[in-house]
């Protein structure tokens, strides 16, 4: 270990590298329309976020090493408050090949409304219920670098929990999740895991093929007896993280302003084995009315094996149970982006359930001011949701969020 | 390109003797872009550091910063990669762009607080480069193929000769109806570019300046300013530290080193 650190120090101090900080700082107000379905909620959350970046590259840019701890403190939901090193890892680059060891990120994928295939990376869900903040991963990646293709082998020691809101925090399910978690594994969360991945650009088509073999990034949920209180009410329920196996396709293509997506993954490990599907376009009208302005229209079916309501009785009697909301469910946007100098952007959408199951919202706008700083607004909801739905704890969660960011 | 296509040329060359000898300003235009086209070949691959300097009506300024590599492709457009350094918030956002002669060009952009790859339409061509005057259709390699040509005249600029033609954009989805070309007659050098839209209407002038020579060959303006006469703005692209030695080949320009780009 010393002689490591040791030949690391070595590394990083080699003359003629180029080295940078970088990062923000954000202030974040989270606001809600109406009062909490449970009481110990609150109205209004505040919180700071933290997240510089130090990295450094040397021997001509074939070795980099980068270092990227995450901070948040939230004004009232404890496990919001957490710290993570998202990235501290070794990078280094050969004529066909490449390796990356340490904390990383990887994302895969090409869809907007759900990330199905994107898995080697916990989602950090407290952070933003879009599900986009990831935790940093242990791994020690291999990229081979061919003409049929890019190979990439993932070996990933440690697994990190998935991130859920405290009692007091908002928005989350009517029931608050367990911090005790379950494991299938005796190993729980020592469990090595693996995947691997091919993907290639050829012509017009992006196409990625993966598969992953290990512990369950999305848990299921159970609800043990000590979770409820006779006869039907739950007070918590435990996450369960099984081993799974999961194949995944992403394709891309692009004609023209046609952007067309599709993202497909069959899941077993978790009972019934999973599968669902993500499709779609985007088309893009650039300068519209001779504006500066693009105007994307997006359009994506959903489909889940996954039921989206939860069965209760199967639920009190100990079973574990898995949901998901996007059964049968139709995406449209638009993202309006102006092309001017502060970078302003809106995207608006709408997941539509085509069951009767209800439908959600989604606007994001963001503009820069001055060389710096950053205002971003979301506002996110959900109407019409049947009494047993997945989503109908979050009916009285209509939001809106506001964070002002500082980069440097 | 087909033999046929090869032939015509060639053809057309026998056949010159018995026609009326002088070039068409069509067939001189085109011999002047391909001479400059073929004076700047041969570079292999740079990098360069790019400050853009973005003013609006009342005169305020922003600036970006990006570092930029190209590579040469023989027989067809060069690849190239941009990594942002300003503003800060798109710090590591990298652009790969593929350019060809023929066909759309391809390009993906990295998304790095996401660490996601995006590919992205090339039908923005005529869309602003980074909120700036700069189109990406301005910024992209010119290939002589992407347009046609007509001679216009000779005449003095800032006393260089130099000659006069058009090209017009074949591509549909171009910003442009026609650009106006002063390119000095000495060193095949573009001095001035005036950009006409859609509606046949004056746009946007670009004037270069602080040109410099590298590896005994290759000219390179170190200070481009492109002027928009419909709005009023102005964006000053000031390129420095130009590395003709970089050395760099395909695998600096795949999807692998746009997201390692820092």
């Amino acid at each position: 270990m010393k002689r490591l650190l040791c030949a690391l120090a070595c590394l990083l101090h080699t003359p003629g590298a180029h080295a940078e900080w970088r990062g923000y700082v954000s202030a974040e107000l989270l606001g809600f329309q109406e009062a909490p379905r449970d009481a110990r909620q609150h109205d209004a959350y505040a919180s700071l976020a933290f997240e510089p970046e130090y990295f450094r590259e040397w021997n001509r840019r074939d070795d980099l090493f980068t270092f990227k701890p995450y901070f948040l403190v939230d004004s009232h939901d404890d496990n919001r408050t957490h710290a993570d090193i998202r990235e501290l890892s070794w990078i280094h680059v050969a004529r066909d090949w490449e390796t990356n060891i340490g904390i990383s990120k990887v994302y895969w994928g090409v869809t907007e409304a759900v990330h199905l295939v994107d898995i080697i990376n916990q989602t950090d869900l407290v952070v933003n219920e879009d599900g986009e903040d990831k935790l940093g991963q242990p791994m020690a990646k291999l990229t081979l670098i061919r003409d049929y293709g890019v190979v990439d082998l993932f070996v990933l020691p440690g697994f990190r929990e998935r991130t859920f809101p405290d009692i007091e925090g908002r928005p989350r399910f009517g029931i608050p999740v367990n911090d005790d978690v379950l494991y299938e594994s005796g190993a729980e969360e020592l469990h090595t895991d693996f995947a691997v991945r091919w993907s290639h650009s050829i012509g017009e088509f992006d196409i990625g093929v993966a598969h992953f073999a290990g512990t369950a990034r999305e848990p299921r949920f159970v609800v043990l007896p000590a979770d409820f209180t006779p006869p039907s009410t739950i007070a918590k329920v435990t996450p369960l993280y099984e081993i799974i196996n999961q194949t995944s396709l992403d394709l891309q293509a692009i004609f023209g302003g046609w952007l067309l997506k599709l993202e497909a993954i069959v899941r077993s490990g978790q009972g019934k084995r999973v599968r669902a599907v993500a499709g779609g376009y985007e088309y893009t009208f650039v300068g519209v009315n001779d504006s500066q302005i693009d105007i994307g229209i997006i359009t994506e079916y959903l489909y889940d094996s996954r039921s989206d309501d939860i069965n209760l009785g199967a639920a009190l009697a100990g079973q574990p149970f898995s949901t998901s909301p996007f059964q049968n469910d139709l995406v449209l946007g638009a993202r309006f982006t102006l092309n001017d100098a502060a970078s302003s952007e809106l995207l608006a959408s709408m997941i539509v359930d085509l069951d009767g199951g209800g439908q959600s919202y989604n606007l994001e706008a963001s503009r820069r001011f001055g060389d710096s700083w950053k205002l971003s607004l979301e506002a996110r909801g959900v109407m019409n949701i049947p009494a047993n739905n997945v989503l109908s704890g979050f009916e009285d969660d209509n939001r809106f969020r506001l964070e002002l960011a500082r980069y440097f | 390109m087909t033999i046929s296509d090869k032939l015509l040329p060639a053809l057309l060359l026998c056949l010159l003797p018995f026609g009326a000898g002088a070039e068409s300003p069509v067939e001189k235009a085109l011999g002047i872009a391909q001479e400059a086209d073929r004076r700047d070949s041969g570079f292999g691959s740079y990098s360069n550091d790019v400050k853009m300097i973005l003013k609006n009506k009342q005169g305020r300024e922003s600036v970006r910063e990006i570092r930029s590599k190209t590579l040469e492709v023989a027989d067809d457009g060069d690849k190239s990669l941009v990594i942002f350094d300003q503003p800060r918030d798109v710090a590591g956002t990298a652009l790969l762009s593929f350019t060809h002669r023929e066909g759309p060009d391809d390009q993906w952009l990295y998304l790095p607080a996401l660490k996601r790859v995006k590919r992205i339409a090339s039908d923005n061509k005529s869309g602003p480069f980074m909120g700036s005057e700069f189109a990406y259709e301005d910024i992209a390699s010119q290939e002589v193929e992407k347009y046609t040509y007509k001679y216009l005249r000779d005449e003095t600029l800032d006393g260089l000769d130099v000659f006069v033609f058009e090209r017009y954009p074949q591509d549909e989805k171009s910003g442009y109806t026609r650009q106006v070309i002063w390119l000095d007659k000495e060193h095949y050098k573009e001095r001035k570019i005036e950009y006409y839209d859609r509606k046949q209407a004056l746009l946007k002038t670009l004037t270069f300046a602080d040109y410099q020579q590298f590896r005994d060959s290759f000219w390179r303006a170190q200070d481009m300013h492109m002027v928009n006469h419909q709005t009023g703005k102005s964006t000053r692209l000031l390129q420095t530290n130009y590395d003709f030695a970089a050395d760099l080949d395909d695998r600096d320009f795949d999807k692998n080193s746009l997201k390692r780009a820092r």
